[in-house]
């Protein structure tokens, strides 16, 4: 099908890449990492630095690669991240020096 | 705009290879017919909210495809109910 | 290289220290957002199901208004989407999925599970749907019912209600709540006795 070229990477209703890769059914208990980023998200968007739509605009930004390679919520914290360097909530010149001192 | 039962048209555009954009209507409906299952109200347009923007509310419509339609290999009744954004739909 | 890059772990932590510092967002606040988040699990879903099966006007009220439904099961539904509920019948079995990102009722469910998230279910379920059921679930939809297949790509979370087993007959809710899981109300599989 000619229109499956055009789509977007993170639209992957029917995408043919996937027919043949199974699904894993197991249960996989959340990480503190993917707790915190999660709520961190919640706690943004009350505060209006980040809807739930920016949050996927974000997501659907990150390269194909990364997307597919990235765990769901690395996923979430690089958007989360990108959108407050958006709103001027940080800037990269403090994030740069923050990341050298965690 | 639309009521239950209208056969509508989901608009067949592709905005992602022009430039940066969010949208919420799947690719592999675009294009095709199908029918209006009801409304589901207005909601501030997606495509807006996601960088930021004022957002205008716009109707959400629940669209119901047969599946054979999009995917041959598919068993003929079943079907697929996708909410669309009024203003990704036209009359055929 | 691109700052988005960084590690995710560090990526957090300097984050959260730059938020911290400003005054946006503090360490309590994170926490007390996971604790309302850890308290949301599919019992409470299981709870509407199991209320449905044995009061035909909480039936009606869930499938007209499935947000009002939640509330009046004392489910805190303010500041959340919409939740529409799927009836499954003799004819009809719903699948949900959301193949653009990972909208799940989590109001109702809690996080969605690590299935629901992955590239393979979010393609597979609009396309092979009985396939996938069979192969993964071990959930064969017969012939005769029709699968309708939900993506949920926009502003309404959606669950699906289960059909009541056979062999419940005289059950209370609380015991009928105890068979209904989390994949039941997605629409993977259905409950058992």
């Amino acid at each position: 099908m000619d229109k499956e070229a055009q789509r977007a990477h993170h639209d992957l209703g029917g995408a043919s890449k996937f027919m043949c890769e199974p699904v894993d059914i197991e249960p996989h208990g959340l990480t503190a990492f993917d707790r915190e980023v999660d709520a961190l998200r919640q706690v943004l968007a009350v505060k209006k630095l980040g809807s739930v739509d920016e949050l996927r605009r974000g997501i659907e930004a990150i390269p194909e690669a990364d997307y597919h390679r990235l765990s769901y919520y690395q996923r979430w914290i690089r958007s989360i991240t990108d959108n407050l360097l958006r709103h001027g909530v940080i800037t990269e010149d403090e994030l740069r020096a923050a990341l050298e001192s965690v | 705009m639309f009521v239950a039962g209208d056969t509508v048209r989901v608009k067949d555009e592709w905005p992602e290879a022009v430039g940066p954009v969010h949208i919420r209507t799947p690719w592999y409906v675009r294009g095709l017919e199908g029918q209006v299952v009801r409304c589901l109200g207005d909601f501030p347009n997606p495509e807006d909210l996601a960088f930021a923007r004022p957002a205008e509310r716009r109707p959400l419509y629940h669209v119901r495809f047969r599946k054979g339609a999009i995917w041959p290999e598919a068993k003929p009744d079943d079907e697929l109910l996708v909410e669309i954004f009024g203003h990704w739909l036209e009359r055929p | 290289m691109n700052i988005l890059e960084a590690d995710s772990d560090r990526l957090l932590a300097a984050v959260r220290s730059l938020l911290e510092k400003k005054g946006i967002v503090s360490t309590a606040e994170v926490q007390e957002r996971m604790a309302v988040t850890d308290a949301a699990s599919p019992g409470q879903g299981a709870r509407m199901v199991a209320k449905a099966w044995v009061d035909p006007a909480y039936r009606a009220l869930m499938l007209e208004d499935g947000t009002k439904a939640a509330e009046s099961l004392g489910i805190m539904m303010r500041g959340m989407p919409p939740l529409g509920v799927l009836e499954n019948t003799a004819e009809l079995h719903n699948l949900v999925v959301c193949t653009l990102c990972s909208c799940y009722p989590r109001a109702v469910l809690g996080y969605p599970p690590f299935w629901y998230k992955s590239a393979s279910f979010r393609a597979r379920a609009v396309r092979d749907p009985r396939g996938l059921l069979a192969s993964e679930w071990k959930t064969i939809v017969p012939d005769a019912v029709k699968v309708r297949v939900v993506d949920s790509t926009a502003d309404y979370r959606w669950m699906v209600l289960p059909v009541r087993p056979v062999g419940t007959d005289g059950w209370d809710e609380a015991r009928l709540a105890g068979i209904v899981r989390e994949g039941d109300m997605i629409g993977v599989t259905v409950p058992g006795v």
